[in-house]
Protein backbone atom coordinates (compact mmCIF):
# COMPACT_ATOMS: atom_id res chain seq x y z
CA UNK A 1 0.00 0.00 0.00
CA UNK A 2 1.10 3.42 -0.96
CA UNK A 3 1.22 6.53 1.08
CA UNK A 4 -0.13 8.72 -1.64
CA UNK A 5 -3.50 6.25 -2.13
CA UNK A 6 -2.45 4.43 -4.83
CA UNK A 7 -2.56 0.70 -5.57
CA UNK A 8 -0.42 -1.17 -8.32
CA UNK A 9 -2.96 -2.27 -10.92
CA UNK A 10 -3.57 -5.92 -10.64
CA UNK A 11 -1.39 -6.49 -14.06
CA UNK A 12 1.73 -6.22 -12.32
CA UNK A 13 2.34 -9.36 -10.55
CA UNK A 14 3.23 -8.26 -6.89
CA UNK A 15 2.97 -11.22 -4.75
CA UNK A 16 1.01 -11.23 -1.81
CA UNK A 17 0.21 -8.01 -0.63
CA UNK A 18 2.44 -5.99 1.20
CA UNK A 19 0.51 -5.71 4.23
CA UNK A 20 -0.01 -9.27 4.54
CA UNK A 21 4.31 -10.03 3.97
CA UNK A 22 4.52 -7.30 6.69
CA UNK A 23 2.04 -9.83 9.17
CA UNK A 24 4.63 -12.40 8.25
CA UNK A 25 7.73 -11.40 8.49
CA UNK A 26 7.00 -9.48 11.55
CA UNK A 27 5.22 -12.72 13.22
CA UNK A 28 8.76 -14.24 12.45
CA UNK A 29 10.62 -11.87 14.15
CA UNK A 30 8.43 -11.93 17.25
CA UNK A 31 8.77 -15.69 17.55
CA UNK A 32 12.53 -15.90 16.88
CA UNK A 33 13.07 -12.98 19.80
CA UNK A 34 10.96 -15.20 22.23
CA UNK A 35 12.67 -18.30 21.25
CA UNK A 36 15.96 -16.52 21.83
CA UNK A 37 15.39 -14.20 24.62
CA UNK A 38 12.93 -16.77 26.67
CA UNK A 39 14.02 -20.01 25.99
CA UNK A 40 17.47 -19.48 24.37
CA UNK A 41 16.98 -22.29 21.37
CA UNK A 42 18.61 -20.60 18.74
CA UNK A 43 22.24 -20.76 19.55
CA UNK A 44 22.54 -23.60 16.69
CA UNK A 45 21.03 -20.94 13.89
CA UNK A 46 23.63 -18.28 15.54
CA UNK A 47 26.27 -20.44 14.97
CA UNK A 48 25.13 -21.27 11.41
CA UNK A 49 24.80 -17.66 10.64
CA UNK A 50 28.19 -16.72 11.74
CA UNK A 51 29.67 -18.77 9.04
CA UNK A 52 28.58 -15.99 6.91
CA UNK A 53 29.38 -12.74 9.08
CA UNK A 54 32.87 -14.53 10.81
CA UNK A 55 35.12 -13.63 7.75
CA UNK A 56 33.21 -10.15 7.22
CA UNK A 57 34.10 -9.24 10.99
CA UNK A 58 37.58 -10.69 11.08
CA UNK A 59 37.81 -8.42 7.91
CA UNK A 60 36.17 -5.12 9.95
CA UNK A 61 38.32 -5.77 13.05
CA UNK A 62 41.63 -5.34 11.38
CA UNK A 63 41.97 -1.65 11.40
CA UNK A 64 41.17 -1.57 14.97
CA UNK A 65 43.51 -4.02 15.32
CA UNK A 66 46.60 -2.05 13.69
CA UNK A 67 45.19 1.18 15.58
CA UNK A 68 45.78 -1.27 18.96
CA UNK A 69 48.98 -2.90 17.99
CA UNK A 70 50.28 0.84 16.47
CA UNK A 71 49.39 2.20 20.30
CA UNK A 72 51.36 -0.26 21.79
CA UNK A 73 53.85 -0.28 19.70
CA UNK A 74 54.50 3.79 19.88
CA UNK A 75 54.16 3.96 23.50
CA UNK A 76 56.99 5.64 24.96
CA UNK A 77 59.52 3.96 26.38
CA UNK A 78 59.36 5.79 29.87
CA UNK A 79 55.90 4.44 30.43
CA UNK A 80 57.15 0.92 29.75
CA UNK A 81 60.22 1.18 31.92
CA UNK A 82 57.97 2.49 34.93
CA UNK A 83 55.43 -0.09 34.30
CA UNK A 84 57.83 -2.70 34.20
CA UNK A 85 59.26 -1.88 37.92
CA UNK A 86 55.63 -1.48 39.38
CA UNK A 87 55.10 -5.27 38.21
CA UNK A 88 58.30 -5.95 39.25
CA UNK A 89 57.37 -4.47 42.94
CA UNK A 90 54.00 -6.20 42.38
CA UNK A 91 55.74 -9.91 41.69
CA UNK A 92 58.00 -9.76 44.58
CA UNK A 93 54.72 -9.38 47.09
CA UNK A 94 52.84 -11.41 44.87
CA UNK A 95 55.99 -14.23 44.94
CA UNK A 96 56.51 -14.34 48.55
CA UNK A 97 52.42 -14.94 49.03
CA UNK A 98 52.83 -17.31 46.38
CA UNK A 99 55.67 -19.47 47.99
CA UNK A 100 53.35 -19.19 51.29
CA UNK A 101 50.34 -20.33 49.34
CA UNK A 102 51.89 -23.16 48.52
CA UNK A 103 53.23 -24.42 51.79
CA UNK A 104 49.54 -24.13 53.07
CA UNK A 105 48.03 -25.93 50.14
CA UNK A 106 49.92 -28.99 50.75
CA UNK A 107 49.24 -28.72 54.29
CA UNK A 108 45.63 -28.24 53.69
CA UNK A 109 45.99 -31.35 51.68
CA UNK A 110 47.41 -33.17 54.07
CA UNK A 111 44.88 -32.35 56.65
CA UNK A 112 42.24 -33.12 54.31
CA UNK A 113 43.37 -36.34 53.45
CA UNK A 114 44.05 -37.03 57.43
CA UNK A 115 40.33 -36.29 58.14
CA UNK A 116 38.94 -38.52 54.99
CA UNK A 117 37.36 -35.09 53.33
CA UNK A 118 37.26 -34.75 49.25
CA UNK A 119 39.73 -32.64 47.79
CA UNK A 120 39.43 -28.91 47.05
CA UNK A 121 38.08 -28.33 43.55
CA UNK A 122 41.19 -28.27 40.97
CA UNK A 123 41.69 -25.33 39.32
CA UNK A 124 42.34 -24.37 35.60
CA UNK A 125 42.61 -20.59 34.08
CA UNK A 126 43.29 -18.72 30.73
CA UNK A 127 45.37 -15.59 30.32
CA UNK A 128 42.89 -13.31 27.88
CA UNK A 129 43.00 -9.75 26.93
CA UNK A 130 39.92 -7.46 26.70
CA UNK A 131 39.50 -6.48 23.31
CA UNK A 132 36.73 -4.24 23.13
CA UNK A 133 33.24 -3.70 24.75
CA UNK A 134 30.81 -6.05 22.59
CA UNK A 135 28.78 -3.98 20.54
CA UNK A 136 25.34 -4.43 21.85
CA UNK A 137 24.38 -1.56 24.02
CA UNK A 138 21.70 -3.00 25.90
CA UNK A 139 23.77 -5.23 26.99
CA UNK A 140 27.26 -4.95 29.01
CA UNK A 141 29.36 -6.91 27.61
CA UNK A 142 32.99 -7.83 26.82
CA UNK A 143 35.26 -9.69 24.15
CA UNK A 144 38.24 -11.96 24.93
CA UNK A 145 41.01 -12.60 22.99
CA UNK A 146 40.64 -16.17 23.50
CA UNK A 147 37.83 -18.49 22.32
CA UNK A 148 37.30 -21.89 22.10
CA UNK A 149 40.63 -22.65 19.96
CA UNK A 150 42.49 -22.20 23.38
CA UNK A 151 40.00 -23.72 25.45
CA UNK A 152 37.41 -20.97 26.59
CA UNK A 153 34.32 -22.91 27.62
CA UNK A 154 30.95 -21.44 28.23
CA UNK A 155 30.13 -20.85 31.64
CA UNK A 156 33.75 -20.04 32.90
CA UNK A 157 34.49 -17.29 35.62
CA UNK A 158 36.52 -14.15 34.65
CA UNK A 159 38.64 -12.60 36.90
CA UNK A 160 40.78 -9.83 37.05
CA UNK A 161 43.39 -8.85 39.86
CA UNK A 162 40.84 -8.23 42.37
CA UNK A 163 37.85 -9.93 41.86
CA UNK A 164 35.36 -11.92 39.70
CA UNK A 165 34.68 -9.48 36.98
CA UNK A 166 32.34 -11.93 34.38
CA UNK A 167 31.20 -15.33 32.80
CA UNK A 168 31.95 -16.48 29.55
CA UNK A 169 28.26 -16.54 28.23
CA UNK A 170 29.40 -17.20 24.25
CA UNK A 171 32.63 -18.86 22.19
CA UNK A 172 33.69 -18.18 19.12
CA UNK A 173 36.42 -19.80 17.74
CA UNK A 174 39.16 -17.08 18.88
CA UNK A 175 37.25 -14.88 20.37
CA UNK A 176 35.01 -15.23 23.29
CA UNK A 177 31.88 -12.66 24.61
CA UNK A 178 31.75 -12.23 28.63
CA UNK A 179 29.01 -10.84 30.11
CA UNK A 180 29.77 -8.50 33.15
CA UNK A 181 28.02 -8.70 36.45
CA UNK A 182 27.21 -5.70 36.28
CA UNK A 183 24.64 -6.77 33.42
CA UNK A 184 20.99 -6.70 34.22
CA UNK A 185 20.53 -10.36 33.27
CA UNK A 186 23.76 -11.89 34.91
CA UNK A 187 24.00 -13.35 38.78
CA UNK A 188 26.33 -15.33 40.57
CA UNK A 189 25.85 -16.95 43.77
CA UNK A 190 28.16 -15.51 46.88
CA UNK A 191 28.89 -16.45 50.30
CA UNK A 192 30.02 -13.81 52.70
CA UNK A 193 33.77 -14.83 54.00
CA UNK A 194 32.42 -13.35 57.42
CA UNK A 195 29.98 -16.18 58.19
CA UNK A 196 29.24 -18.07 55.42
CA UNK A 197 25.65 -16.86 54.46
CA UNK A 198 25.02 -17.74 50.99
CA UNK A 199 22.81 -15.35 48.48
CA UNK A 200 22.80 -14.49 45.12
CA UNK A 201 24.10 -11.53 43.43
CA UNK A 202 22.46 -10.00 40.84
CA UNK A 203 23.44 -7.19 38.29
CA UNK A 204 20.74 -3.55 38.89
CA UNK A 205 22.65 -1.86 36.13
CA UNK A 206 25.14 1.64 36.64
CA UNK A 207 27.83 -0.57 37.78
CA UNK A 208 26.13 -1.38 40.84
CA UNK A 209 25.47 -5.24 42.35
CA UNK A 210 22.91 -6.61 44.71
CA UNK A 211 22.18 -9.34 46.68
CA UNK A 212 19.16 -10.92 46.59
CA UNK A 213 16.69 -14.00 48.40
CA UNK A 214 18.60 -12.85 51.91
CA UNK A 215 16.09 -13.00 55.16
CA UNK A 216 16.10 -9.51 56.92
CA UNK A 217 17.18 -10.41 60.05
CA UNK A 218 20.33 -12.23 58.83
CA UNK A 219 23.44 -10.90 60.06
CA UNK A 220 25.01 -9.42 57.24
CA UNK A 221 26.91 -5.74 57.51
CA UNK A 222 28.60 -3.20 55.29
CA UNK A 223 31.49 -3.97 54.95
CA UNK A 224 31.43 -7.76 54.33
CA UNK A 225 33.21 -9.63 51.84
CA UNK A 226 31.30 -11.54 49.20
CA UNK A 227 33.05 -14.58 47.27
CA UNK A 228 31.72 -17.30 44.86
CA UNK A 229 30.36 -20.37 46.80
CA UNK A 230 30.79 -22.57 43.89
CA UNK A 231 27.32 -24.12 44.82
CA UNK A 232 26.35 -23.67 41.13
CA UNK A 233 28.62 -26.21 39.75
CA UNK A 234 29.94 -23.86 37.71
CA UNK A 235 31.97 -21.28 39.60
CA UNK A 236 35.48 -21.85 41.45
CA UNK A 237 34.24 -21.49 44.73
CA UNK A 238 35.91 -18.72 46.99
CA UNK A 239 37.05 -15.94 44.56
CA UNK A 240 36.30 -12.26 45.54
CA UNK A 241 33.43 -10.56 44.25
CA UNK A 242 32.23 -7.54 45.95
CA UNK A 243 31.95 -5.84 49.42
CA UNK A 244 28.51 -5.03 50.81
CA UNK A 245 27.75 -1.55 50.91
CA UNK A 246 24.50 -0.67 52.53
CA UNK A 247 21.94 -2.88 54.03
CA UNK A 248 18.44 -1.36 54.22
CA UNK A 249 15.69 -4.66 55.87
CA UNK A 250 12.68 -2.09 56.43
CA UNK A 251 11.94 -2.88 52.99
CA UNK A 252 10.64 -6.47 52.96
CA UNK A 253 10.75 -9.48 54.88
CA UNK A 254 14.22 -9.92 52.85
CA UNK A 255 16.72 -7.47 53.06
CA UNK A 256 17.61 -4.93 50.43
CA UNK A 257 21.95 -5.53 50.33
CA UNK A 258 23.90 -3.37 48.14
CA UNK A 259 27.34 -4.05 46.90
CA UNK A 260 30.18 -2.51 45.25
CA UNK A 261 32.35 -4.98 43.20
CA UNK A 262 35.73 -5.62 44.23
CA UNK A 263 37.27 -5.98 40.52
CA UNK A 264 37.45 -2.79 38.14
CA UNK A 265 34.88 -4.40 36.10
CA UNK A 266 34.21 -1.55 33.36
CA UNK A 267 38.01 -0.70 33.67
CA UNK A 268 40.30 -3.67 33.71
CA UNK A 269 42.03 -5.43 30.69
CA UNK A 270 44.10 -8.16 31.38
CA UNK A 271 41.60 -11.20 32.62
CA UNK A 272 42.41 -14.76 33.64
CA UNK A 273 39.85 -16.89 32.65
CA UNK A 274 39.10 -19.91 35.49
CA UNK A 275 37.17 -22.94 35.88
CA UNK A 276 37.28 -26.12 36.98
CA UNK A 277 39.52 -29.02 36.28
CA UNK A 278 36.39 -31.33 36.36
CA UNK A 279 33.01 -30.88 36.70
CA UNK A 280 30.68 -31.78 39.39
CA UNK A 281 28.87 -34.69 39.14
CA UNK A 282 25.37 -34.08 38.79
CA UNK A 283 22.70 -33.66 41.32
CA UNK A 284 21.02 -36.52 42.77
CA UNK A 285 17.14 -37.15 40.83
CA UNK A 286 14.31 -34.97 42.81
CA UNK A 287 12.46 -38.21 43.75
CA UNK A 288 15.44 -39.12 46.50
CA UNK A 289 15.01 -35.45 47.86
CA UNK A 290 11.44 -35.90 48.43
CA UNK A 291 12.07 -38.96 50.43
CA UNK A 292 13.75 -36.47 53.05
CA UNK B 1 -0.34 19.88 -13.81
CA UNK B 2 2.57 17.41 -12.49
CA UNK B 3 5.83 18.53 -11.12
CA UNK B 4 8.85 17.46 -12.49
CA UNK B 5 10.93 14.90 -10.85
CA UNK B 6 14.15 16.37 -10.76
CA UNK B 7 15.42 14.72 -8.18
CA UNK B 8 15.68 11.30 -10.61
CA UNK B 9 17.31 11.97 -13.66
CA UNK B 10 17.26 9.59 -16.01
CA UNK B 11 19.51 6.85 -14.73
CA UNK B 12 20.83 3.05 -15.90
CA UNK B 13 18.97 0.42 -14.47
CA UNK B 14 20.46 -0.67 -10.90
CA UNK B 15 22.60 -4.05 -11.27
CA UNK B 16 20.83 -6.38 -8.11
CA UNK B 17 24.78 -7.59 -7.54
CA UNK B 18 26.12 -4.30 -6.84
CA UNK B 19 22.86 -3.17 -4.20
CA UNK B 20 24.06 -6.30 -2.20
CA UNK B 21 27.56 -5.53 -2.55
CA UNK B 22 26.52 -2.50 -1.25
CA UNK B 23 24.29 -3.74 1.40
CA UNK B 24 27.36 -6.53 2.48
CA UNK B 25 29.79 -3.21 2.28
CA UNK B 26 27.56 -1.82 4.76
CA UNK B 27 27.35 -4.56 6.78
CA UNK B 28 30.93 -4.73 7.42
CA UNK B 29 30.96 -1.56 8.38
CA UNK B 30 28.89 -2.06 11.30
CA UNK B 31 31.29 -5.37 12.55
CA UNK B 32 33.90 -2.63 12.91
CA UNK B 33 34.66 -3.13 16.73
CA UNK B 34 33.87 0.59 17.58
CA UNK B 35 33.16 -0.18 21.18
CA UNK B 36 30.06 1.71 22.67
CA UNK B 37 30.85 5.11 21.39
CA UNK B 38 27.18 6.92 20.51
CA UNK B 39 25.97 8.49 17.55
CA UNK B 40 27.78 6.11 14.74
CA UNK B 41 25.68 5.61 11.66
CA UNK B 42 23.58 2.43 11.11
CA UNK B 43 25.09 1.85 7.72
CA UNK B 44 23.26 -0.87 6.96
CA UNK B 45 19.48 0.53 8.19
CA UNK B 46 20.83 3.66 5.77
CA UNK B 47 21.40 1.70 2.69
CA UNK B 48 18.24 -1.02 3.28
CA UNK B 49 16.20 2.38 3.31
CA UNK B 50 17.91 4.01 0.19
CA UNK B 51 17.30 0.78 -1.50
CA UNK B 52 13.96 0.37 -0.34
CA UNK B 53 12.96 3.99 -1.71
CA UNK B 54 14.80 3.39 -4.73
CA UNK B 55 13.67 -0.19 -5.76
CA UNK B 56 10.68 -0.76 -3.44
CA UNK B 57 10.08 -3.79 -6.48
CA UNK B 58 13.27 -5.03 -6.17
CA UNK B 59 14.48 -4.58 -2.44
CA UNK B 60 12.04 -5.20 0.25
CA UNK B 61 11.29 -6.85 4.02
CA UNK B 62 13.17 -10.21 2.64
CA UNK B 63 16.49 -8.35 2.49
CA UNK B 64 15.26 -6.56 5.43
CA UNK B 65 14.74 -9.89 7.37
CA UNK B 66 18.05 -11.14 6.02
CA UNK B 67 20.66 -8.40 6.67
CA UNK B 68 18.87 -7.78 10.39
CA UNK B 69 19.43 -11.38 10.90
CA UNK B 70 23.07 -10.88 10.22
CA UNK B 71 23.17 -8.08 12.16
CA UNK B 72 22.06 -9.83 14.98
CA UNK B 73 24.39 -12.68 15.15
CA UNK B 74 27.56 -10.52 14.07
CA UNK B 75 26.62 -8.06 16.76
CA UNK B 76 25.60 -10.43 19.24
CA UNK B 77 21.87 -8.35 19.63
CA UNK B 78 19.09 -10.37 20.30
CA UNK B 79 17.68 -12.51 17.73
CA UNK B 80 15.22 -10.92 15.96
CA UNK B 81 15.69 -7.39 16.97
CA UNK B 82 17.39 -5.95 13.99
CA UNK B 83 15.54 -8.12 11.68
CA UNK B 84 11.88 -6.89 13.32
CA UNK B 85 13.21 -3.29 13.04
CA UNK B 86 14.45 -3.72 9.38
CA UNK B 87 11.52 -5.21 8.38
CA UNK B 88 9.16 -2.44 9.63
CA UNK B 89 11.61 0.03 8.20
CA UNK B 90 11.90 -1.66 4.53
CA UNK B 91 8.39 -1.92 4.71
CA UNK B 92 7.79 1.74 4.92
CA UNK B 93 10.54 3.11 2.67
CA UNK B 94 8.70 1.17 0.54
CA UNK B 95 5.68 2.76 0.54
CA UNK B 96 6.80 6.31 0.70
CA UNK B 97 9.37 5.00 -2.29
CA UNK B 98 6.82 6.79 -5.05
CA UNK B 99 6.67 10.31 -2.48
CA UNK B 100 9.96 10.68 -1.33
CA UNK B 101 12.07 10.91 -4.79
CA UNK B 102 10.25 13.85 -5.97
CA UNK B 103 12.01 15.89 -2.99
CA UNK B 104 15.95 17.08 -3.33
CA UNK B 105 18.30 15.13 -1.43
CA UNK B 106 18.31 16.95 1.78
CA UNK B 107 14.09 17.04 2.06
CA UNK B 108 14.43 12.93 0.92
CA UNK B 109 16.67 13.06 4.74
CA UNK B 110 14.27 14.41 6.28
CA UNK B 111 11.84 12.21 5.27
CA UNK B 112 13.91 8.88 6.16
CA UNK B 113 14.81 9.94 9.77
CA UNK B 114 11.56 9.75 11.14
CA UNK B 115 11.98 6.32 10.08
CA UNK B 116 15.14 5.15 11.12
CA UNK B 117 13.96 6.37 14.39
CA UNK B 118 11.39 4.43 14.36
CA UNK B 119 13.26 1.40 13.90
CA UNK B 120 15.49 2.27 16.65
CA UNK B 121 12.38 2.67 19.13
CA UNK B 122 11.49 -0.63 18.26
CA UNK B 123 14.48 -1.93 19.07
CA UNK B 124 14.43 -0.13 22.37
CA UNK B 125 11.20 -1.24 23.21
CA UNK B 126 11.83 -5.09 22.78
CA UNK B 127 15.27 -5.11 24.72
CA UNK B 128 13.49 -3.09 27.36
CA UNK B 129 10.51 -6.21 27.30
CA UNK B 130 13.06 -8.48 27.52
CA UNK B 131 14.69 -6.58 30.79
CA UNK B 132 17.64 -5.06 29.74
CA UNK B 133 19.17 -2.08 30.59
CA UNK B 134 18.27 1.40 29.05
CA UNK B 135 21.08 2.71 26.57
CA UNK B 136 21.03 6.48 27.44
CA UNK B 137 19.25 9.10 25.10
CA UNK B 138 22.57 9.26 23.24
CA UNK B 139 21.88 5.73 21.33
CA UNK B 140 19.08 8.15 19.37
CA UNK B 141 21.85 9.81 18.10
CA UNK B 142 22.99 7.53 15.68
CA UNK B 143 19.61 7.84 13.52
CA UNK B 144 20.45 11.50 13.02
CA UNK B 145 23.85 10.95 12.22
CA UNK B 146 22.73 8.64 9.79
CA UNK B 147 20.25 11.02 7.99
CA UNK B 148 22.89 13.13 7.98
CA UNK B 149 24.82 11.11 5.39
CA UNK B 150 21.59 10.55 3.16
CA UNK B 151 22.72 12.96 0.66
CA UNK B 152 26.23 12.24 0.09
CA UNK B 153 25.46 8.23 0.05
CA UNK B 154 22.59 8.98 -2.65
CA UNK B 155 25.39 10.50 -5.14
CA UNK B 156 28.05 7.05 -3.69
CA UNK B 157 25.60 4.80 -4.77
CA UNK B 158 23.69 6.03 -7.50
CA UNK B 159 27.22 6.68 -9.16
CA UNK B 160 27.38 3.54 -11.27
CA UNK B 161 23.84 4.04 -12.62
CA UNK B 162 25.36 8.14 -13.80
CA UNK B 163 27.77 6.73 -16.58
CA UNK B 164 25.85 5.52 -19.81
CA UNK B 165 27.24 1.86 -20.87
CA UNK B 166 28.70 2.87 -24.42
CA UNK B 167 30.07 6.62 -24.39
CA UNK B 168 28.08 8.41 -27.22
CA UNK B 169 28.06 12.13 -27.73
CA UNK B 170 25.16 12.43 -30.08
CA UNK B 171 23.38 10.86 -26.91
CA UNK B 172 21.07 13.61 -25.21
CA UNK B 173 21.98 11.93 -21.89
Amino acid sequence: MSLVGHQPPPIFKRGPAPLARLFVFVAVCLALLVADLRFRYLEVMRNALSVVTYPLQMAASTPADVVRNAARYFGTLIDVQLENAELRRHQLGAGERLLRFEHLEQENAHLRELLQMSQRVQTRSIAADILYNAPDPFARKVILDRGAQQGVEAGLAVVDAHGVIGQVTRVHPIQSEVTLLTDRNQSIPVSVVRNGVRGVLYGVGRGMLEMRHVLADVDIQPGDQLVTSGLDGVFVPGLPVATVTRVDRDADAFARIECEPLAAIERSVQVLVVGRAAYPPPPPPPATEEGR
Amino acid sequence: MQPTNRSSRILLPVKLWFVYLSLFVALGLEYIPTGRTPGLPDWVALVLAFWCVREPLRIGLGAGFAFGLLMDVGLGAAMGQHALAYVVLAHLANSLARRVLWFPAWQQALHVLPLLLFAQVLMVAVRLLAGAEFPGWSYFLSSFSSALLWTPLSLLLLLPQYQPVERDDNRPI
